[in-house]
C-alpha cells in the first residue's frame, strides 16, 4: 500500500485493525491476555471481582494496588504478612493497605504465591510505565506481591523458590476503589513466564454479614477501619 | 557518639566509606532503619530486593542493602547479635489498631517518627517502604507463621552499617510497648560514626 502520501498513509493506517485477543469472561467489563513482559492497569470500583487466570501454568502476576481515591495510601506488604501472622498468601488473605484498611480481598486462590521477593529490575520497570499512566512515579512503588510462582522460607531463613505450580487462577474482591497494577514477568528467583489472563466484573464488596468480615480479630478491625473511611466520605 | 533517647528518632547524611554502628545499650530494643541515596532518594532500600540478592529474609555480616535499582546502599560489617529482621515492617497507628485494638491508635509509633523525621529532609508518606528492624526477632514457621517474638539481642550488641554510598539514614528508635521487639520497655540507643 501506498504511504507516500497523506491519502495513502490514512488508507494504510486505518487497512491495520485487528481483533484483539481476549481471554472469554462473559460479561466482564476487563477482559485482557498479559503477554511475558506486558503489564496491564485499571482503576476499579470497589466491589469489583478481579479475576487472574495463569492459562498455561508458569505466569506470574506481580501485583500492586493504590487507593485510587488518595493513591499515597497503597499496598503494604509488611503490615499484610505481619497483621495477619502469616506469610504466604491464600484465600481468605487481606490485602492491606498502610491505613490499616482492606484493599482487596483474596477469596480464591489455587497454587502458591510469595509477598517476600517483590519484583525484578524487568518488573520494576513494567510498574514504573503502568504506575505512570496513572500519574504515579518511582516514590509510588513500594514492595509488590507476585502470584504463581511460590516461594519457601526455610527455619534458617533461606528462600526455597518453589516455582510454578500449574495452570490456576486467583480472584480479588476490591474493598476500595482500586488503582491496579500488574506485571507480568519472570519471578526474581526465576527465569520463564507465560501468558496471563486478566478479568473483572462488577461486583459487591466485603459485608459484615460475611463470614470473611470476621473471620480473624485483626481483619475485622481492618474491615471496620475501612467502612469508618467510606463512611466520612459518604460513600457507603 | 550520639544517643538516640526511647521512643525517638533520628536521621543524619553517612557519607561513603563511614560505618553507622548501632548500639543496643539496654538490650532486645528493635531499630526501626530505613536508608535512602542521599543524591536521589527514589533510590532507596527495598526489603525484597535485599532478600533476593541474599536469598534469605535474615540480616547479618555481610548483608549488602540494596535499592530498589539493585545498588548497594550499606553492608553490615559488623554484626554481634545474630540475625535481623526485613519483613515485619514499621509499627503505626494505623496497624496498631489492626494488631491490639482500636484503643491503641493514640499511641507513639515508628511510622510517626518516620514521618517527623523524614519531613526534614522533604521526604513525606510516600518515601516510607518496608524497613529494616535491627535487633528485632521474627521467625517463620514452616506453615507461614510468623510473628514478633522475645528477642535474642542483650544489652551492648553492635551492628555496624558501611555506607556504599552517601547515604540519607532514618531511624526510629521503637516505642512499640504491646508486643515483645523491646521487651515492653523501650530504652535508649547508641550510635557512632566513624
Amino acid at each position: 500500500m501506498n504511504t507516500s502520501t497523506t491519502y495513502g498513509a490514512r488508507d494504510h493506517a486505518r487497512a491495520q485493525e485487528q481483533e484483539v485477543e481476549r481471554p472469554d469472561a462473559p460479561g466482564a467489563f476487563w477482559a485482557e491476555r498479559v503477554q511475558p513482559d506486558g503489564y496491564a492497569h485499571r482503576v476499579v470500583a470497589r466491589g469489583t471481582v478481579l479475576r487472574m487466570d495463569d492459562v498455561t501454568g508458569d505466569a506470574c502476576a506481580h501485583v500492586l494496588l493504590h487507593h485510587a481515591d488518595q493513591p499515597w495510601e497503597r499496598l503494604n506488604v509488611a503490615d499484610t504478612v505481619k497483621v495477619q501472622w502469616n506469610a504466604y498468601l491464600g484465600a481468605g488473605v487481606l490485602l492491606l493497605s498502610d491505613q490499616g484498611r482492606v484493599l482487596a480481598s483474596i477469596t480464591e486462590s489455587s497454587g502458591a504465591h510469595d509477598a517476600l521477593c517483590g519484583t525484578s529490575p524487568q518488573g520494576r520497570s513494567l510498574f514504573t510505565l503502568a504506575a505512570a499512566k496513572h500519574g504515579l512515579t518511582p516514590r509510588d512503588l513500594p514492595p509488590s506481591l507476585s502470584f504463581f510462582q511460590g516461594v519457601h522460607v526455610m527455619p534458617d531463613g533461606k528462600l526455597d523458590f518453589t516455582g510454578a505450580s500449574g495452570p490456576g487462577s486467583v480472584t480479588l474482591r476490591a474493598e476500595l476503589p482500586l488503582i491496579v497494577l500488574i506485571a507480568n514477568t519472570a519471578h526474581p528467583l526465576g527465569s520463564t513466564c507465560s501468558a496471563l489472563d486478566v478479568a473483572a466484573w462488577r461486583g459487591e464488596p466485603t459485608a459484615p454479614s460475611d463470614p470473611l468480615w470476621t473471620a480473624t480479630p485483626e481483619g475485622r478491625r481492618a474491615f471496620e477501619n475501612t467502612a469508618d473511611y467510606l463512611t466520612a466520605r459518604g460513600l457507603s | 557518639m550520639t544517643v538516640v533517647p526511647a521512643r525517638a528518632p533520628w536521621s543524619g547524611v553517612i557519607a561513603r566509606g563511614q560505618t553507622l554502628t548501632i548500639i543496643d545499650s539496654g538490650g532486645n530494643q528493635a531499630v526501626d532503619f530505613l536508608v535512602y541515596d542521599a543524591a536521589d532518594t527514589s533510590v532507596r532500600y527495598s526489603a525484597p530486593d535485599t532478600i533476593v540478592m541474599q536469598g534469605n529474609i535474615f540480616l547479618t555480616s555481610g548483608s549488602v542493602l540494596y535499592s530498589g535499582a539493585r545498588t548497594p546502599l550499606m553492608t553490615v560489617v559488623e554484626d554481634t547479635c545474630g540475625r535481623h529482621d526485613t519483613i515485619g515492617g514499621a509499627c503505626s497507628k494505623e496497624s496498631n489498631t489492626l494488631r491490639y485494638g482500636h484503643h491503641t491508635r493514640p499511641q507513639h509509633a515508628c511510622v510517626e517518627n518516620f514521618l517527623l523525621e523524614g519531613s526534614k529532609w522533604g521526604l513525606g508518606k510516600r518515601d516510607l517502604v518496608s524497613n529494616v528492624n535491627w535487633y528485632m526477632n521474627v521467625p517463620v514457621e514452616q506453615d507461614g507463621t510468623l510473628g514478633i517474638v522475645d528477642g535474642i539481642s542483650s544489652p551492648g550488641l553492635r551492628v555496624g552499617l558501611r555506607a556504599e554510598t552517601d547515604v540519607l539514614v532514618l531511624i526510629s528508635n521503637c516505642p512499640q510497648i504491646n508486643n515483645p521487639c523491646n521487651g515492653f520497655d523501650p530504652t535508649p540507643i547508641e550510635l557512632v560514626v566513624s
